[in-house]
């Protein structure tokens, strides 16, 4: 463990952990006076090509509150077959199975390198995966042909026994029967009106309406399971469903002019809830929601038909002008959060030039570990690749998909849990280790977290509350335990266990090894956490003012600029797009999404990382951005024109072709990766598509001060925004004068 | 007619005849009718033969009758009626015939005399009562029932029969005697009424009655004066038919009774100058039968009556010949007529001019229409008396021999009981049924005096022939009695008249009816832009009545007098006589019915209309399944979209959709693109929404395809359901929004299988209470259960949805609630019980067929405009009616009739008559709004005589029926069924008290043109909504409640009389079916074989004693045992009288609107109960009075509303 860099890496990909700080100050008065809180991001599914689960079950401590379970930090007596909880320190005999225990014949959790381990248990029959979707027929076209195709080709990537439905929604809300011979049926609900769970069940012919009473509960999955003609094993209606796919038309209520096209959004993802949650509960599934526009009727609505009402700004929003949107989100909430009850995911796939309601539905991806995916249309790459992404597999050929999850953390009596940020809902569960003081999502030691795929993420907030009286012993250890329960994509129920140790230390004596064990990176993302995830729950300005107050010592010049805490320029849906892919990615990732990589690629050497800096767009250079979410290649004006002129194509001028070449070849490593897909925008000096990198990079020549710094030295930003420079003027004044 | 009957009659028949005979006598002769009384007693006589006994009084009133009618009347009657009223009546006659012949003074005096013909006719009674004795089978019967009901037994019951012998003897006599005096004075007048009457009676009766006795000499000098002979000779042909088997009654009669043969002897021989009377023979023919039977009466009435009668229809023969020259028949008649038929019955002075006018008017006024030929069929009173089997005497006159085969059915009639002993059996009784007017005589002679026979629509209030005839129509400028019909054509100024008569004066108007074919179609006339030309106050369009002034510049409204510009397009010069030049060439101008294309302005939302769709919705629940229902209507469908109405030279434009349900429904989109259908299910059912609408409405020539294939799928789908919960509203739902999100009209077809208990909006509970039948809360039962069908009627009105329904039902199903919808959006519903797809998949199929083709107009709105005086206060039919002036009809077939009650605000004019416009805006099949305009010119009168004269039974039952059948939602049956009675009272009480001659209380006398109104009118009471019976379910009272409120005329009449052919009298050579007979059980011979038709049921009644030869022709079974009586349609076998008989059978589905199912009724089997119950002259089992008792009981009504 050479250097704090080295230590932080080993950890990460091991663990799949990243803390702000990697020795914790001992008692709560010099945790506070840090800032930046204990805290760590926290990728439970990380992918560990060197983990094999273990195919036995996870042995726990016996107390009641604690149930922490066996792990590498415990002492054992080997002789008398007993162990010692590392958190509650109550000692546990080993079971049974346990006997043949001793030094030389350990099972795998006591192995310090298995720090982290899974453990796939047997219980009950395995369900299969679910998928539904849930298809919006208001498209154009080209739009619904594009995403029938894509649609009929996911079905050959499913799993061959998951089941699969088909809810499409325009004006009318249609169920789809798919096991039905000769004529296609849909049970068909009207787009304005909600309906409970079991009436929905009712009216599908789920359940016996008369039947219902004291003895009227829910069909049991099992029965469902065979029973339900609206999910079927993909393999069984294959057919039948590609031709449904083939045949679906075109919402066919005419739209008069003036208007949108009726839109039950609310609905169909109200009976996609409920049908699972008569049918499945506690099974993992999917609905996957494809919409090409605002929900226009029934609950859930975003927008009025009436073309002449234009959907929603920020503006209309910070004037309290958007009269359907806390209706709206309202009803979203309850959806999402019956759906994480019932371990359920939603994601969203919305392709529109326009809004969609993003903002509103956000809730239902972002509690219940959906995703969500915007584009301008379904008939692009960047969905057709994104959607075939979401069924990706990793090296075991098994789906980058778990569902169903419960994460819950233990900590040690130093430590309690203030909350995590993450696409997870809470699950209320109060324990020891639970801290009144709430950062993000708190109240609660255990979160579910109902669609995971291995690059997410959570950011968890603790509390040091060891009194600063009550010194703890040098050398002692904090530890935390993750225990992460979840449903595999091969439909076994698993359970991953990470326990992790810092050293705790005194902050006076050694604030000078606290700083060193200080990451930056980390930090910077988990403090953009707490202030994204204010930003969505508290308003504008007074989030700017928190983060300036918390931020000034962390010089989040990026952040501040960044669309997740700006609306200016965004649209509320994509703001609600960008906060919820920055709350859930992994750290290098969020990175690049609070400061885009700038990559400069010139005759003059190989490509190099350039400053994100106006000083750096060339007029012979060709720059690669890459903001996570977009992916720009920026011909400046020199290369421009030899392009146009066609110099690439003359055998003279190889070497030009091959600079042209070199960042279309990185961006497509880099759109290989990425979930979702960036937007990919090949542009140059002057083109209109050339905004997104000026509006990124630091303003450092503006109209303002062009002259004065030289005309050669890159292009000038038409900006008002403070440039790095003033910032950092600004920021250091404010640094000594607060410092008093 | 107007039958006068002597409620002394009555007690003479309860006591001595004598008394009858004096009251027959007085009143009939007493009036200025006494003559014709005469003649009239003698029918009555006749008619009552229950009065065998009465022969020997016939023979006096033989003499009377001979005089009158009698004699021809006697022919038919004095067979039957001569015993039983004979005697009461006869004796007057007889008696009277000197005197009567004098004067009508006499004829009372006759009746004087027929006291002392009494005497003779005591003896005779003796007979007769031991007729009754005999007879007592009926006769107690009845008498019991008088008791009973009436509490008048023996009295009420001779009052009947004596009124009822009054009646005849009333009408033909007074005929008779008036005409005699009258016709000689006035026999041009009297021609026009009474003249017929009486002309035919003189004359006929003069020759023959002449020559006879004392009656010949009575009659003689009427006949004479009449110059009718002459005239009766012409008309009497038709009657001459009869009056052939009149005479073979004659001889019969003859030989039974011997005093009979005083009377009887000079009576045939007025018979025998009767067959010149030919026509009258029918009267003669009437009474002949009595005669007949009496023996003795027979050759009194046998001469008298068919004289009279056969007079009387000679002489209205005569009499309509010039009626029918009309114009100048006219004016004879109008003078005639007020003495004649007021006077007839009224005034014995007037009443010699009136008696024959009065006799003759009788008829006339029946004829009225057409006078001369009606007469025809007036002496048809005396025909149907006659025209009976037993009247087969009638036919004596003229044609003897059709007489004699009449006669043979009347024998073989009366047979059944007590053939032998008839003759007595019936004098004794006191009311012959035979003597009391027949349906079946009125309806055979209006056929044969109208039939082939062109109507012209030109001549303003003339009535129309019956239904039941056969005829032609020449629009002349008002519409065609098949659109319109009037119980009265000829309206009273005032409404204190109107008040007065309390006769309802009503228009029975089907606007869309189907023209036979050589009358169709109506002309399409198109203003241009503008729109149709209409009065600019009252809005009426365009017709032939406006007149155009100042040189046709402008016109003015034969409405409301308001003139109107005539725009400069339309203008056009006159010519001398003030008509338009292009009066002829333009169809608003010169006809009565015509369309007009109507303009945008006259649209919804002022935007031309979208072609109609058609909705089929299907029940799939397990009832349905399993009876078969879903697999035969979508096999049908499946050929039956080929045929959706179209208009001639454009393709179907209709689009049709499909839906299923049980507790959800099944919405399929069968798109042309698509290769297979797709079925959308909306479970929703509390908030009904269609799912979808490209593909739902389609037309069948694009998505033939996936249309046939989703037919064939549907029944495959459903075969393992186990559903069997139904919903009903959110069906109907779903069918109006389909159309409200196409935005055009359209009519569903919903198959359905039982109550809707499934919760759902418009959820129903079996609410089947027995125990609430004949109480005050029984009206609940025909209103609907719950309000949210009414308002759901109320918005397809409003969308143009017409509702169809067809209902499978195997137990209760609250027809009431569900026809709610179908109801009032002009929609039919059908009701198949216990549907089998073997038994009843062809009279579903034929029904489903016909209504789906049926020529349509959707989103219709009817107005009816009338002259300033009158307006349209009420309206009975399928609709909705959302103010008081407009008819709101969602859809409006060609079988679907609005009955439309008007009421003076205002006087009328007897110059003018009165108008009525009936214009109906509609869109047609293929999406044209147009409007159809019928208009109808009546006369006015005041004198009360003239509005009895020209009015229609047939047309006022269709009201009164109606009007009853809607009452029972808002009173109880009982006082239902009281007012009814009580309102025809009055109207006939009116026209004793102010029409017809001051004769004996006891009498009863009937208008001319109503005298079927108390046979009718028992009919419509007896009717299963109005008296329920133990067998008839709930829903079927409502069935049929709703059924008849939209029915015309026909159907009516079919429904309330039903139709009854003996076919083994089948002639199969030829095309005429065999003369149909009453509907009793004693017209049913044991060896025979009937056919009973009401337009909604079919019975083949199988006689114990059928021929084996018939059995095997008809049945292929060699013996009765034999015949399987589940089978419900014949066997094709090659013999001539199978195909006859399918010939006839295909002929009566064709002319009903429903498919008739065929049941074979075995005599003593277990189906005849249900069989008698259409046997509507007879007691009916639920407690419904048999014709005779009920005539009494009228008849002690209407004594009490004149006391």
């Amino acid at each position: 463990m050479a250097t704090y860099q080295e230590f932080i890496q080993q950890n990460e990909d091991r663990d799949g952990v990243r803390f702000s700080w990697n020795l914790w100050p001992s008692s709560r008065l010099e945790a506070t006076r840090l800032v930046v809180p204990v805290s760590c991001l926290f990728t439970p599914l990380k992918e560990r090509l060197d983990l094999p689960p273990v195919q036995y079950e996870p042995v726990l401590c016996g107390r009641a509150t604690c149930r922490a379970v066996l792990n590498p930090l415990c002492q054992v007596d080997f002789r008398a077959k007993i162990w010692a909880c590392n958190f509650c320190f109550q000692r546990n005999p080993f079971p049974p199975t346990y006997a043949g225990i001793s030094d030389v014949n350990q099972p795998a959790e006591l192995m310090p390198q298995f720090s982290t381990i899974e453990y796939i248990v047997q219980r009950g029959p395995p369900t299969p995966l679910i998928f539904l979707y849930v298809v919006d027929i208001c498209l154009e076209e080209e739009d619904l042909q594009a995403l029938k195709e894509s649609l009929q080709m996911s079905l050959s990537l499913l799993p061959p026994n998951a089941l699969v439905g088909l809810i499409t929604f325009g004006r009318m809300v249609q169920v789809h029967e798919l096991s039905c011979e000769g004529i296609a049926k849909s049970y068909v609900f009207r787009g304005t009106k909600d309906l409970s769970a079991k009436q929905i069940q009712e009216m599908l012919g789920l359940i016996k309406p008369t039947v219902a009473g004291p003895q009227g509960h829910p069909v049991a999955p099992q029965d469902a399971h065979t029973s339900c003609r609206f999910l079927q094993p993909v393999q069984k209606v294959d057919m039948n469903l590609t031709d449904l796919l083939g045949e679906l038309q075109r919402d066919p209520w005419p739209v008069a002019q003036g208007k949108r096209p009726l839109r039950s959004t609310g609905i169909a993802l109200s009976i996609a809830v409920g049908l699972l949650e008569g049918t499945f509960p506690n099974t993992g599934a999917r609905v996957m929601l494809f919409t090409g526009g605002p929900p226009t009727q029934g609950p859930g609505m975003v927008v009025g038909d009436e073309l002449k009402t234009p959907i929603r700004s920020w503006h209309d929003i910070q004037k309290d002008n958007a009269r359907h949107l806390k209706k709206a989100t309202k009803y979203y909430e309850a959806l999402a959060n019956r759906a994480a009850v019932n371990g359920h995911c939603i994601d969203i796939y919305a392709c529109s030039l326009d809004q969609t309601g993003l903002l509103e539905m956000k809730c239902c991806s972002n509690l219940t570990g959906g995703h969500i995916v915007m584009g301008d249309s379904f008939n692009t790459s960047l969905f057709k690749q994104t959607f075939q992404r979401v069924f990706s597999k990793d090296f075991n050929n098994e789906f980058r998909m778990a569902f169903g999850a419960t994460m819950e953390v233990k900590t040690s009596r130093e430590l309690k849990v203030s909350g995590a940020i993450g696409p997870c809902v809470s699950l209320n569960s109060k324990g020891p280790c639970v801290s009144e003081n709430e950062m993000g999502i708190g109240g609660t030691s255990q979160w579910k977290i109902c669609g995971m795929n291995p690059s997410t993420t959570l950011a968890l907030y603790f509390e040091v509350v060891n009194q600063h009286n009550a010194p703890i012993p040098q050398g002692g250890r904090g530890a935390i335990q993750f225990v992460t329960q979840y449903q595999h994509s091969n439909t076994q129920r698993r359970i991953r266990v990470t326990t992790i140790a810092r050293n705790w230390a005194d902050a006076q004596s050694q604030i000078q090894h606290i700083e060193a064990s200080f990451d930056q990176e980390a930090s910077a993302v988990l403090m953009a956490r707490l202030g994204v995830f204010r930003a969505e729950s508290e308003e504008g300005p007074d989030v700017l003012r928190w983060l300036d107050r918390q931020l000034i010592r962390l010089f989040m010049f990026h952040l501040r600029r960044s669309p997740f805490l700006q609306v200016f320029n965004n649209s509320p849906d994509e703001s609600s797009y960008y906060r919820h892919h920055f709350i859930r990615q992994d750290l290098t990732q969020s990175l690049i999404m609070v400061q885009p990589i700038l990559y400069s690629y010139s005759f003059y050497g190989p490509p190099e990382p350039v400053l994100l800096d106006s000083s750096s767009i060339l007029a012979d250079r060709i720059l690669l951005m890459d903001t996570f979410f977009q992916l720009v290649i920026y011909h400046g004006e020199t290369i421009a024109q030899w392009r146009k002129a066609g110099y690439q194509d003359m055998p003279e001028y190889e070497n030009f072709k091959q600079l042209l070449h070199a960042p279309l070849d990185d961006a497509q490593e880099i759109l290989q990766t990425r979930f979702p897909m960036p937007r990919y925008i090949d542009t140059e000096h002057g083109g209109s598509q050339a905004r997104f990198l000026l509006s990124k990079v630091n303003p450092s020549q503006t109209h303002n001060n062009l002259y004065a710094w030289g005309q050669e030295s890159g292009a000038p930003i038409l900006t008002d925004d403070v440039s790095l420079q003033v910032f950092m003027d600004h920021l250091k004044k404010l640094a000594v004068s607060s410092a008093a | 007619m107007n039958v006068n009957q002597q409620p002394h009659i009555a007690t003479p028949y309860g006591q001595p005849p004598l008394q009858g005979y004096q009251v027959y006598g007085q009143p009939g002769y007493g009036g200025p009718h006494a003559t014709p009384y005469g003649p009239y007693n003698g029918h009555n006589a006749a008619y009552q033969q229950d009065a065998p006994p009465q022969p020997p009084g016939y023979p006096p009133y033989s003499s009377f009758p001979s005089k009158t009618f009698a004699a021809g009347l006697s022919s038919d009657l004095s067979s039957s009626s001569s015993f039983g009223l004979g005697p009461g009546r006869v004796p007057p006659s007889s008696g009277t015939p000197p005197v009567s012949a004098p004067g009508y003074d006499q004829y009372p005096q006759g009746e004087v005399q027929n006291g002392p013909a009494l005497i003779a006719s005591q003896p005779p009674r003796p007979p007769a009562s031991q007729a009754y004795a005999q007879v007592p089978v009926t006769l107690p019967a009845t008498q019991p029932l008088y008791h009973q009901q009436y509490q008048a037994p023996p009295t009420s019951t001779q009052q009947v029969t004596n009124q009822m012998a009054g009646m005849q003897i009333g009408t033909a006599p007074s005929q008779a005697g008036p005409y005699a005096p009258p016709t000689s004075s006035h026999l041009p007048s009297s021609t026009a009424f009474p003249t017929p009457g009486n002309p035919s009676y003189t004359s006929q009766a003069v020759p023959p009655s002449q020559p006879p006795p004392n009656v010949g000499v009575q009659q003689g000098p009427h006949p004479p004066t009449y110059g009718g002979p002459p005239h009766v000779p012409q008309q009497p042909f038709p009657g001459s038919a009869l009056p052939p088997v009149s005479q073979q009654s004659f001889p019969t009669a003859p030989t039974p009774s011997t005093q009979a043969s005083l009377g009887a002897p000079p009576l045939p021989q007025p018979y025998g100058g009767g067959p010149p009377v030919s026509a009258h023979s029918q009267f003669p023919g009437s009474l002949p039968p009595h005669q007949a039977a009496v023996s003795q009466p027979s050759p009194y009435r046998s001469a008298p009556p068919p004289t009279g009668f056969t007079p009387s229809g000679g002489a209205p023969a005569p009499a309509r010949p010039t009626p029918g020259m009309h114009g100048p028949p006219f004016p004879p008649q109008s003078v005639s007529a007020p003495p004649g038929p007021q006077p007839n019955h009224i005034g014995a002075p007037p009443m010699q001019l009136g008696v024959p006018a009065g006799p003759p008017t009788g008829p006339l006024p029946q004829q009225n229409g057409a006078f001369g030929q009606m007469r025809g069929p007036q002496p048809g009173y005396g025909a149907p008396y006659p025209g009976q089997p037993n009247f087969g005497s009638q036919p004596q006159a003229p044609a003897p021999a059709p007489p004699a085969q009449k006669r043979l059915d009347p024998n073989s009639i009366p047979s059944p009981k007590a053939s032998e002993m008839q003759p007595v059996l019936k004098t004794r009784h006191r009311i012959d049924p035979d003597a009391i007017p027949s349906p079946i005589q009125v309806i055979e002679d209006d056929k044969a005096s109208k039939s082939g026979e062109v109507f012209m629509t030109g001549v303003r209030g003339q009535a129309p022939p019956l239904v039941t005839t056969p005829f032609q129509v020449k629009d002349q400028g008002n519409a065609s009695p098949h659109f319109i019909r009037c119980t009265a054509y000829n309206m009273p100024c005032t409404s204190d008249m109107a008040k007065q008569s309390q006769v309802p004066l009503a228009a029975i108007i089907k606007p869309l009816a189907t023209l036979p074919e050589n009358e169709g179609p109506l002309p399409i006339v198109d203003h241009g832009e503008s729109g149709p030309i209409r009065c600019n106050r009252c809005k009426a369009y365009m017709c032939p009545y406006m007149q155009f002034i100042e040189g046709g510049r402008r016109f003015q409204c034969a409405f409301c007098s308001c003139v109107t510009e005539v725009p400069p397009h339309y203008f056009q010069h006159l010519d001398h006589t003030g008509k338009r030049v292009d009066c002829y060439e333009r169809p608003e101008l010169s006809l009565g019915s015509y369309e007009f294309l109507a303009t945008v302005e006259y649209c919804k939302n002022n935007q031309l209309p979208q072609p109609p769709a058609f909705i089929f919705l299907i029940d799939v629940s397990y009832n349905a399944v399993r009876s078969g229902m879903v697999a035969v209507v979508c096999e049908e469908l499946r050929t039956l979209l080929d045929t959706l109405p179209s208009e001639p030279g454009t393709d179907c434009p209709i689009r049709v959709g499909f839906v299923t349900y049980n507790k959800v429904l099944h919405f399929y989109n069968v798109k042309s693109s698509l290769a297979q259908p797709q079925m959308l299910v909306v479970s929703d059912v509390a908030d009904m929404f269609v799912p979808l609408l490209d593909g739902f409405l389609v037309t069948v020539g694009e998505s033939r395809t996936v249309i046939n294939s989703l037919l064939q799928q549907i029944p495959e789908m459903f075969a393992d359901t186990r559903e069997t919960e139904t919903v009903f509203g959110p069906v109907i739902q779903a069918g109006l929004e389909a159309l409200k999100a196409a935005d055009c009209a359209g009519r569903l077809f919903i198959f359905h299988s039982t109550l809707p208990i499934a919760e759902a909006p418009g959820k129903l509970k079996n609410r089947e209470d027995k125990k609430l039948v004949g109480t005050d809360k029984e009206k609940s039962l025909f209103q609907p259960q719950v309000s949210f069908y009414g308002n759901l009627a109320k918005e397809c009105v409003a969308q143009g949805c017409c509702v169809d329904l067809f209902l499978f039902p195997n137990q209760y199903v609250d027809v009431t609630t569900l026809g709610a919808v179908p109801c009032s959006t002009g929609g039919s519903v059908y009701k198949y019980a216990h549907f089998q797809a073997q038994t009843d998949r062809d009279r579903f199929l034929n029904d489903l067929r016909r209504d789906v083709k049926k020529q349509m107009g959707f989103d219709a709105i009817m107005r009816v405009r009338t002259s300033t005086g009158i307006r349209a206060t009420d309206f009975f039919g399928s609709f909705y009616m959302s103010n008081t002036t407009d008819v709101e009809l969602a859809g409006l077939d060609c079988d679907k009739t609005i009955t439309v009650e008007f009421r003076h605000d205002d006087k009328l004019c007897e110059d003018t008559g009165a108008l009525l416009q009936c214009a109906v805006l509609y869109t047609s099949c293929r999406g044209q709004r147009r409007l159809r305009i019928h208009n109808l010119a009546v006369n006015c009168c005041s004198q009360l005589a003239e509005l009895y004269r020209h009015c229609e039974t047939d047309a006022l039952v269709n009201f009164f029926a109606k009007y009853a059948y809607r009452s029972v939602l808002s009173s109880p049956t009982k006082t239902v069924r009281d007012s009814l009675v009580n309102q025809c009272a009055q109207i006939l009480a009116c026209y004793r008290k102010n029409c017809a001659s001051p004769s004996s209380a006891g009498q009863l006398i009937l208008p001319e043109c109503m005298k079927l109104l108390p046979v009718y009118l028992n009919c419509v009471l007896k009717s299963e909504v109005l008296q329920p019976g133990g067998d008839a379910s709930l829903d079927d009272r409502a069935y049929l409640r709703q059924l008849v409120s939209c029915m015309d005329v026909a159907e009516s009449h079919a429904f309330f009389y039903p139709r009854l052919l003996p076919l083994h009298k089948l002639d199969v050579e030829g095309r005429a079916l065999p003369t149909a007979v009453r509907d009793s059980e004693e017209r049913l011979s044991r060896d025979g074989l009937y056919l009973l038709e009401n337009g909604l049921s079919l019975f083949l009644w199988v006689g114990v004693a059928a021929p084996p030869d018939l059995l095997r022709s008809v049945f292929d079974v060699s013996a009765f045992s034999e015949i399987n009586p589940n089978m419900t349609s014949l066997p094709t076998l090659d013999n001539p009288f199978s195909k006859r008989l399918h010939e006839i059978i295909e002929m009566f589905r064709e002319q009903r609107s429903r498919y008739m199912k065929l049941m074979v009724v075995k005599q003593e089997d277990r189906l005849e109960p249900l069989f008698k119950h259409f046997l509507v002259e007879d007691k009916s089992s639920n407690g419904g009075a048999s014709y005779v008792d009920f005539l009494c009981h009228m008849h002690k009504e209407i004594r009490q509303l004149l006391s």
